[in-house]
């Protein structure tokens, strides 16, 4: 490689610090290469799309939008999906609903991650008493069914979006906390961290600049993952009518609302839903996978 | 000003032993790994002090006391007239400056999400003693000057994009930055390739003569041991039990256990034969190290006092201690 410092070669290029790819560039370009991961991306992309863009191109108001006339149509060129039992369109509610199902994984995939991983590198990196004290209540919240225990969460503070997103969280609090916990205690026996100590990096230092960096790739793949599972367990809430309340669209709620009308034959109101629910899972859960390849920790050259 | 840069005096480490629940409901004793157990030695200024040993002898807890990585169980370390023991947190991490480590293994002791520049440089940014451009300068320089070249093609890498040899110049590099006194290095080309071995003792001696450096040097290989060390300690079971100059020890080795190693080291002579004089057996245990001396169980020369009483270092000739009762110079 060096070789490309030699004339005639153009002396106004510093070939020897030409392009290095960053660690970020390498993962990107790995995870590109992975036919699941592009997969993934692509319904991902889909459910963003329709997330940001349908009310922005179409104004949807749910406590407006009935037609008695036109319930439970089957697909039509007029209504692609069919209606449901006021009249609505399938399709318009089910993009208009992306937007939920998107909020809640990314604000209690959030809240997870915020408090459960502070929590956890706490833990870790402090260790003793604290250690134990955090550790068991987290012991403690994972000992409660996760659905259960969010909808006990919600059942408390009263059925709704915002209840769903925090119930869903507190959910994931103590996954993130095993997760960066474990990470913590792994990574702080490595050399590099010892070296870090001989060099004089004071402790503050060494969890920030040394351990929090190396700690990220698996929390990343097990967001992606939460995601999924957080869309799951809101549709899961809305089913039960605990989540996002109609007449706003919903996917579990929109399932709660129609399975009564399957027994008609009226199937274009139940398979929709529930097929966006499991394309939105499956897409976050190839995606995470493929996450899992390319931000291996052993990174391949 | 003494001539002695380290001194350890009496020094102990004992690691308890982890038991389960269950175990500590049934027994009170509380059992401990002696890992070094009261040993005393003096590293000279600038000289190369060797420490050897099979692997569970003990020398690599003496190099990392010796950073006050661990604390010790007794005894006490004074680097440069000042003992160790007394210093607190922050008056420990500005002395760190003046002592550093290179580890074994040169793919662990490199952070893999820290570019190559900035892992050399971290210290001058952390003693505020270079930033930016400065600091960047000060890295290139050190870098060509342990071979890294070009430095700048090397700057923004990252340590997976590099090879094992490399990395353990990169970690030298480190660990010569702020221009230290002392430099522990712990096995510090075992992992690297045959054929660069050579080059990286070679540069460590280099460098040594540039920074006026002492090193001790950890090893389990008594030939590498031979090519830098002027000074050698030889540990078996958290003991010293020989300890001289590479002369006295190589030429006359007076302890049964040095002699055994000496003899395992291979001759690269094809037609050379040698008495086979291995010490028979494995290491003991060193939860429950034997009574007496130490090495008696697998010395062939052991008598009746050596299951009795452990022999202290004794100077045979000036510099040069031996712990054995018997002592048959070879």
């Amino acid at each position: 490689m060096s070789e490309t410092t030699f004339s005639p070669v153009d002396t106004s290029v510093d070939w020897a610090v030409r392009k290095h790819r960053s660690l970020w560039g390498d993962a990107w370009r790995r995870l590109t290469s992975l036919n699941t991961a592009r997969a993934g991306m692509v319904i991902i992309s889909v459910l963003l799309v329709g997330a940001l863009l349908a009310p922005v191109v179409h104004h949807y108001d749910p406590k407006t939008d009935s037609s008695l006339r036109d319930r439970l149509k089957p697909p039509s060129g007029e209504h692609i999906l069919g209606t449901d039992n006021l009249g609505r369109d399938v399709l318009v509610r089910l993009i208009h609903g992306a937007r939920y199902s998107l909020l809640v994984g990314i604000i209690s995939v959030g809240i997870g991650l915020l408090i459960g991983g502070i929590l956890g590198l706490l833990a870790g990196f402090v260790g003793r008493g604290l250690d134990n004290l955090i550790m068991r209540i987290m012991d403690i919240i994972l000992a409660f069914p996760a659905m259960l225990l969010a909808i006990a969460i919600v059942a408390v503070r009263g059925p709704g979006l915002n209840n769903t997103m925090v119930a869903v969280g507190v959910v994931f609090v103590p996954i993130f906390a095993r997760l960066a916990r474990s990470m913590v205690l792994s990574i702080r026996e490595q050399d590099y961290i010892t070296a870090a100590t001989c060099v004089g990096v004071s402790r503050f230092r060494i969890l920030f600049r040394h351990i929090l960096p190396n700690t990220l790739s698996p929390i990343i793949v097990q967001s992606t993952l939460g995601l999924g599972s957080a869309i799951l367990w809101a549709a899961g809430l809305g089913f039960l009518g605990l989540g996002q309340q109609p007449p706003k669209p919903e996917w579990g709620a929109m399932l709660s609302d129609s399975y009564k009308f399957l027994a008609k034959g009226a199937w274009w109101v139940i398979v929709p839903p529930g097929a966006a629910i499991m394309l939105a899972v499956l897409g976050f859960n190839l995606l995470g996978d493929g996450l899992r390849d390319a931000l291996d920790p052993r990174m391949q050259t | 000003m003494s001539d002695n840069l380290v001194e350890v005096r009496g020094l102990k480490k004992w690691f308890p032993v982890q038991k389960g629940f269950i175990e500590r409901l049934v027994t009170r004793e509380r059992q401990f790994v002696h890992a070094v157990d009261g040993i005393d030695f003096q590293i000279r200024h600038g000289e190369v002090f060797g420490l050897a040993g099979e692997s569970g002898s003990g020398k690599t807890t003496t190099g990392r006391l010796i950073l006050r990585l661990v604390e010790p169980t007794e005894g006490s370390i004074v680097f440069d007239g000042v003992n160790l023991a007394s210093l607190g947190d922050e008056e420990m991490r500005r002395l760190r400056q003046r002592m550093q480590v290179i580890f074994q293994d040169p793919f662990a002791s490199l952070n893999p999400r820290m570019k190559i520049g900035d892992a050399i440089g971290h210290s001058l940014e952390i003693f505020k003693v270079a930033t930016g451009e400065e600091k960047r300068q000060r890295v290139l320089d050190m870098m060509e000057r342990v071979g890294l070249t070009p430095a700048r093609f090397f700057y923004d890498k990252y340590p997976h994009q590099v090879s094992g040899g490399q990395r353990q110049r990169i970690v030298l590099a480190r660990a010569l930055m702020l221009h230290p006194d002392l430099v522990v290095a712990d096995e510090p080309i075992a992992m690297a390739d045959v054929s660069v071995r050579a080059l990286l003792l070679d540069l460590m001696l280099q460098l040594k003569e540039e920074f006026n450096l002492t090193y001790l040097f950890i090893t389990h290989d008594l030939a590498t041991a031979k090519y830098i060390c002027d000074r050698i300690a030889i540990m078996y079971l958290g003991l010293i039990c020989e300890m001289g100059t590479l002369e006295q020890v190589y030429r006359h080795p007076q302890h049964p256990y040095t002699q055994a190693l000496l003899a395992a080291v291979p001759v690269p002579d094809p037609h050379a034969r040698r008495v086979k004089r291995l010490p028979k057996g494995e290491i003991p245990n060193p939860i429950n190290p034997p009574p007496g001396c130490r090495f008696h169980p697998r010395c062939p020369h052991a008598t009746a006092i050596c299951s009795v009483e452990g022999p202290s270092l004794t100077e045979v000739e000036p510099g040069h201690l031996v712990a054995c009762h018997t002592r048959f110079p070879a």
